[in-house]
């Protein structure tokens, strides 16, 4: 119990401390705390109460661990009222970082076989730019150094990253291909056939395709098995895109829908009209709360997916060719020959407030038509991919700046990466593990155990319904009535109901009976006194 | 216009010209993605692993005894010797870190029925051949003449030492207490229940309560005495006879009885109206039982030819050993250290396993230790999902005891669903109670 005389004297050291832990616990906490005074058992209140307290320093430490944290994020600031962080070119930027920043804005002019598709690593030191006419190439982009580059003499659609630098898989005319950093190729996966676009989920080592044929094919690139082949049942997707924290696939169709997809169901886990024709692109935040898309409408919008609402609906002058969101929650639209880039559309969604009035950042209109959009892990650098090649932007503010060398590493070394390679496959998740709450794994089971309990009761007695029904049907109006009343009618035809009709039937004989019978009782001239019964 | 954007230098990352490179942290869980799948997954792991490295059986004492063992003592002084006794009424000293005999004598004419050290480290032990004898296995050679014998009526089936008075109990068919300090070889006091006659089995002093004494005995009771009073206290008789009797060394009011009904039973010595505890799993007598020195688990030995090992709390064994020669073992001991146990069987040989089966005892790096630390933290965390329980539960049986497992679930089941039924055709006002399965086989308390 709290002494109410010292709640009275809480002083502002106490509520600084309050403070502190609310905040703290915004961020690193895993949940609600449990409340340990209605537990009843001892030992388990007690159990309890060590636990919530540990966690509650744990939160607290890993606030007080932020100040270890040596980078700080990046910005773009206005001084002036009259100034525009939207109206900020590159050149300008450039000449405002430091020299080793500027030389990340960088252009490449591919204009014979683009246009390209993009795709950073995970640590976002490698880049891997695929050709629609069959040019793919990697490179080391902070170095300039080309890892490997191919001519496929092959319509190339999309391309993919694997787990770390060493492999990527192409999607080509007819089948996906994995190569390996040299650009030799490993394996032909003759399951996906004509595959539209590639994901990868790195944590189960799934690659997923979309094929034209409306497929969703899952296969383990540690075993090369094939995991699920999922109909969409939608015609031709037209994106692709995956949630970082759950590891569903969402996928946009022509006529607006987005479906979410997980490889344990054959049926899609949810079915969203977002848009009013076909959607083009899709980018859901690292945190899985909300997910941009544009589509031919001309709409941006942007949608809680805790909660499957539209949030806010951003109209765009031209369909939205790609969008991306960074690790800040930075969101980069590419529509038509321009990329604009919006800041705190989470927030303003978070807060209900109204709408963005202006992206953050702006680039392009200079012909070249934008066909794909990444955002580089841990860097303030947004991949451009159009029509005549690659061009490296400089976004302030978009990268994470701290990075966790446990889960991806910008700097790491050749030992370091086949370290988190084994570590990674000795932690790699089971494809039956996907499910649209991520924590649901480790849950304890109470409704199973509820009745497990019952079961060991040896003198519990299921209720029945039917016996409910019987036992109160008199008066006018009965359970049963009521029961025929409000769900007989049901277009619903069960056990309940067909036992409910029979026993209908029933009382229904028995009345006409007990009135012949009172009717006889009473002879022919008081026959017609005998008295209905209920 | 005010613009930064992020700037992380390679050197900041690795000194040039060094080798060592900085981990960075960033507890933010959103870039920690998937962190309850990730560390089931790692449970996983390392309950497999568990299983994996699970190798309890460590080797056996030099060439053991002719005849079986029926009984083993620690000495409460050393960490490395114990004592044996056997059928054919030798005793034997060992040395744990050697696994040699380090002393051993011809004692008795018949079996050695029970052994206990004193605190100046001498040896006691008896035999049904009517004597008790006092040995001093460290300063005399081996076949050296005993130092005092105590002759009894009966033959003598158990024996235990005071904690600080020179004074031990012997049990035949009364329990005798004898005086170590005097010359004579009678009893200094005889202790019996009034109206029991039966062979008393075993016999165990309690170590904090000093003058507490607990005897099982073949009519199916547990006898408490009291010194002071020098007279039985209470008196508990159970369904079927108890085999041995341990004194928790923690919780001293508490106490642990194999049973011939397969069971061990768990009693608070200050509420015997129900049992603390059941633990079930034997499919034969349980035939000796021991708390470990941390007062948390307990080790049987059993007529099934099995070891268990068990957690005070729990009702169902937390491993089995068990080995393609070891016959019906008669005796089971933690030793002090609380990481091994040894079995004493039929077969004449004392075996030697780990406490905990996947243990190593080769010294760790501290990284070592603190994984083995999380693994186990991890394990404990996810051990109600099926997926670990089975596998953590999951152990491979000799083929009979698998089979006479089955069976006897399959009898209990019977006798279950017969009583069930009884009780779905009895009237309501003759239905008695349901019995508690900790209650059940009380049949008498007297005081």
């Amino acid at each position: 119990m709290a002494d109410p005389v010292k709640m009275a004297v809480a002083g502002p050291d106490d509520r600084e401390k309050q403070k502190k832990l609310a905040e703290a616990q915004k961020k690193y906490g895993r949940g609600k705390a449990i409340s340990t005074k209605s537990v009843r058992d001892k030992k388990l209140r007690s159990n309890l109460k060590a636990q919530e307290s540990k966690h509650k320093q744990a939160v607290l430490q890993a606030k007080d661990a932020e100040i270890l944290n040596e980078h700080e994020a990046g910005f773009l600031e206005p001084e002036g009222e009259l100034e525009r962080t939207y109206k900020v070119r590159q050149d300008e930027i450039q000449e405002n970082v430091g020299i080793e920043t500027a030389k990340k804005g960088f252009e490449l002019r591919l204009p014979d076989t683009g246009p390209y598709r993009v795709d950073y690593t995970r640590n976002g030191r490698n880049l891997l730019l695929a050709g629609r006419k069959g040019h793919v190439a990697t490179m080391d982009w902070r170095d300039g150094k080309l890892g490997c580059e191919l001519q496929l003499n092959e319509t190339v659609r999309d391309a993919r990253w694997l787990h770390n630098d060493q492999y990527f898989a192409v999607a080509q005319k007819k089948y996906v291909y994995i190569y390996d950093h040299n650009g030799v190729e490993l394996h032909c996966l003759s399951k996906h056939v004509e595959p539209l676009f590639l994901e990868f989920l790195p944590y189960h080592f799934l690659l997923a395709s979309a094929q034209m044929s409306g497929y969703l094919k899952y296969t383990d690139t540690s075993t090369g098995q094939t995991v699920a082949e999922l109909p969409t049942r939608l015609g031709r997707p037209t994106s692709l895109c995956q949630n970082p924290w759950n590891a569903i696939l969402h996928v946009g169709h022509q006529n607006g829908n987005v479906t979410l997809w997980s490889p344990n169901s054959q049926t899609a886990l949810v079915k969203a009209q977002v848009h009013r024709g076909p959607v083009r692109s899709l980018a859901i935040d690292r945190q899985g709360r909300y997910m941009v898309s544009t589509g031919q409408d001309q709409k941006m919008n942007v949608w809680d997916i805790r909660m499957f609402r539209e949030v806010h609906s951003y109209s765009c002058y031209q369909p939205g060719a790609s969008v991306a969101i960074s690790d800040r929650g930075l969101t980069a639209v590419g529509w038509g020959t321009q990329v604009s880039v919006w800041r705190g559309l989470f927030d303003a969604a978070l807060a209900d407030q109204g709408k963005v009035q202006s992206p953050y950042m702006a680039w392009g209109g200079d012909g070249q038509r934008i066909e794909n959009l990444r955002w580089c892990p841990f860097e303030d650098v947004l991949g451009v991919t159009h029509d005549q090649g690659f061009a490296s932007m400089l976004v302030p503010g978009a990268g994470e700046p701290n990075f966790d060398s446990m889960e991806a590493n910008p700097y790491e070394n050749t030992r370091q990466r086949q370290e988190a390679e084994v570590h990674s496959l000795l932690n790699k998740l089971q494809p039956d593990m996907i499910a649209l709450d991520p924590n649901i794994i480790g849950r304890l089971d109470t409704i199973n155990n509820e009745k497990v309990q019952q079961r060991r009761n040896l003198d519990y007695k299921p209720e029945d319904p039917m016996e409910k029904l019987k036992n109160r049907g008199r008066g006018r109006n009965s359970a049963l009535r009521k029961y025929m009343r409000k769900k007989g009618r049901r277009n619903v035809i069960d056990e309940k109901r067909l036992k409910a009709e029979a026993l209908r039937k029933e009382h229904a004989s028995r009345s006409k009976d007990k009135l012949e019978q009172e009717r006889q009782d009473l002879g022919p001239a008081l026959a017609r006194f005998a008295k209905k019964d209920s | 216009m005010k613009i930064k954007a992020l700037s992380r230098s390679t050197a900041s990352q690795q000194a040039p010209g060094s080798a060592v490179v900085r981990q960075s942290r960033n507890l933010d869980p959103a870039q920690h993605p998937f962190e309850r799948a990730r560390e089931y997954t790692r449970a996983l792991t390392a309950t497999k692993m568990e299983r994996m490295f699970a190798a309890p059986f460590l080797g056996q004492m030099g060439n053991g005894h002719v005849d079986g063992v029926y009984t083993m003592a620690k000495d409460p002084g050393s960490l490395e010797r114990f004592a044996s006794g056997s059928g054919d009424g030798v005793v034997k000293v060992w040395d744990l870190t050697t696994h040699e005999e380090i002393w051993n004598t011809q004692g008795h004419e018949n079996m050695v029925k029970g052994l206990c050290w004193t605190p100046e480290r001498k040896l006691l032990s008896c035999a049904s051949d009517k004597t008790v004898k006092l040995w001093d296995p460290y300063n005399s050679l081996p076949e050296a003449p005993p130092l005092a014998s105590y002759l009894g009526s009966s033959a003598f089936t158990g024996v235990s030492h005071h904690r600080t008075h020179p004074s031990f109990a012997a049990s035949s068919s009364s329990i005798n207490i004898y005086d170590l300090s005097r010359p004579s070889s009678t009893p200094s006091q005889t202790l019996h229940w009034p109206t029991s006659v039966d062979t008393i089995t075993s016999v165990s002093f309690n170590q904090t309560e000093t003058s507490i004494l607990a005897s099982t005995a073949l009519d199916r009771s547990i006898i408490m005495y009291d010194l002071r009073t020098s007279s039985p206290v209470q008196k508990l008789t159970l369904r079927l006879a108890s085999n041995a009797i341990s004194w928790n060394p923690m919780e001293a009011f508490n106490f642990a009885v194999a049973n011939e009904d397969h069971n061990v039973y768990i009693f608070d010595m200050r509420k015997t109206d129900r049992a603390l505890n059941v633990l079930k799993d034997h499919v034969a007598a349980v035939m000796d039982v021991e708390f470990s020195p941390t007062g948390e688990e307990l080790v049987t030995a059993s007529y099934d030819r099995t070891v268990r090992l068990w957690n005070r709390a729990r009702g169902h064994s937390r491993d089995i050993y068990h080995t393609t020669r070891m016959q019906r073992v008669f005796s089971a001991k933690f030793t002090p250290d609380n990481k091994y146990v040894l079995s004493g069987s039929d077969d004449g040989n004392i075996r030697l396993w780990r406490a905990n089966a996947s243990d190593r005892s080769g010294i760790k790096s501290a990284r070592q230790r603190s994984k083995l630390e999380y693994d186990q933290a991890l394990i404990k965390r996810y051990s109600h999902m099926p997926e670990i329980r089975r596998i953590k539960r999951q152990r491979h049986l000799p083929k009979p005891i698998k089979k006479a497992g089955e069976i006897k679930r399959e009898e209990l089941a019977a006798i279950k669903r017969r009583e069930e039924n009884l009780r779905k055709h009895t009237k309501k006002s003759e239905l008695s109670k349901r019995q508690n399965e900790r209650e059940k086989m009380i049949l008498a308390r007297e005081q």
